[in-house]
């Protein structure tokens, strides 16, 4: 299925956030996600199951003022 | 002082555009900072590096919702902040307007309540409107971060007077002047002026020498936090001799 990842659209076998952050080879402890505008937190990615269409954003700790 | 935690050093550091890693990383250590702000976002190149200088740095985190339009999308960002940094300390930003990068006071109100019930520290980037802090201190805010002036303008300390006003009025809250500043003479004022703590970015990432410049503002910080402490002298409008008359000689023939 298709799904929006950081804005871009990926097509993916994930079926969890979890699988997804592997599979795309993000640090899953440096990452922290949000799908569709809420938060979800790290213990909970395992048991998140992704449909078609849901923007996922995985975000790390960057410059900032 | 900020949510139990005191600082010596009052000048807090923002962590972006400095011209490498390593003179971000040469920065922080000469500004003597013990508070850096981070912000979170899509990693691009460099994020591991990043992450080192956070963690060699020995500061505290300070991570901000920068960019944030909306009430929603800074709760979001400051949970996924939580998680990621280890802290419950926010810099809350709601920006009202692309250009002037002016709080929305109503939507950071709205997320200044959500956050503080949920356990956050937070820290608001605010103005200097007296009306506007006590809905955000009775949201649950412990600290008000007013603007000196907009977001890396270098403008100084823009309203003088609303901030004086600010400082009587909030006697008790820990206040940090938050964004404008480009001078360490700007910084020191505002320590003069009895604010608790300068939080800037811009002014050192951008001076030519950020390192020496890191140097000069954390001087000028602790020079202003002295010169508060030590009791300014009330200002006069006509000279006054500090020379004694007394005992002058009659020298005119």
């Amino acid at each position: 299925m298709r799904i929006d990842l950081n804005g871009q659209t990926r097509e993916t076998s994930a079926t969890t956030l979890a699988e997804l952050i592997a599979q795309e080879n993000f640090e899953a402890p440096s990452v922290a996600s949000a799908v569709d505008g809420q938060f979800v937190p790290r213990d909970a990615r395992a048991e998140f199951h992704l449909e078609a269409g849901m923007k996922v954003e995985l975000l790390s700790p960057m410059q900032g003022g | 002082m900020f949510y139990g935690t005191d600082l010596k050093n009052r000048l807090l550091l923002g962590t972006a555009q400095y011209p490498s890693p390593e003179i971000l990383r040469a920065a922080i250590a000469a500004s003597g900072t013990e508070v850096i702000t981070v912000s979170l976002r899509r990693e691009g190149a460099g994020g591991s590096a990043f992450r080192d200088i956070l963690k060699d740095s020995g500061c505290r985190i300070l991570p901000n919702t920068a960019g944030c339009h909306t009430a929603r999308e800074a709760v979001t960002t400051a949970q996924m902040a939580r998680e990621v940094f280890g802290t419950n300390w926010i810099k809350l930003e709601v920006i009202g307007h692309a250009d002037t990068l002016q709080p929305d006071p109503f939507a950071l109100v709205e997320a200044a309540r959500s956050l503080c019930t949920d356990g956050f520290d937070v820290f608001p980037y605010t103005t200097e409107d007296l009306i506007l802090g006590e809905k955000l201190i009775e949201a649950g805010c412990r600290v008000l971060m007013p603007w000196g002036a907009p977001i890396g303008s270098g403008q100084g300390l823009r309203n003088i007077d609303g901030l004086r006003s600010m400082r009587a009025h909030f006697r008790d809250v820990p206040l940090v002047i938050d964004a404008g500043i480009g001078a360490p003479s700007q910084a020191a004022k505002a320590m003069e002026m009895g604010f608790d703590a300068v939080l800037l970015n811009t002014a050192v990432a951008k001076a030519l020498d950020p390192v020496a410049m890191a140097h000069a503002f954390s001087d000028a910080v602790a020079a202003g936090k002295r010169a508060h402490d030590a009791g300014l002298m009330p200002r006069r409008d006509m000279a006054e001799a500090s020379t004694p008359i007394f005992g002058m000689a009659e020298l005119l023939a």
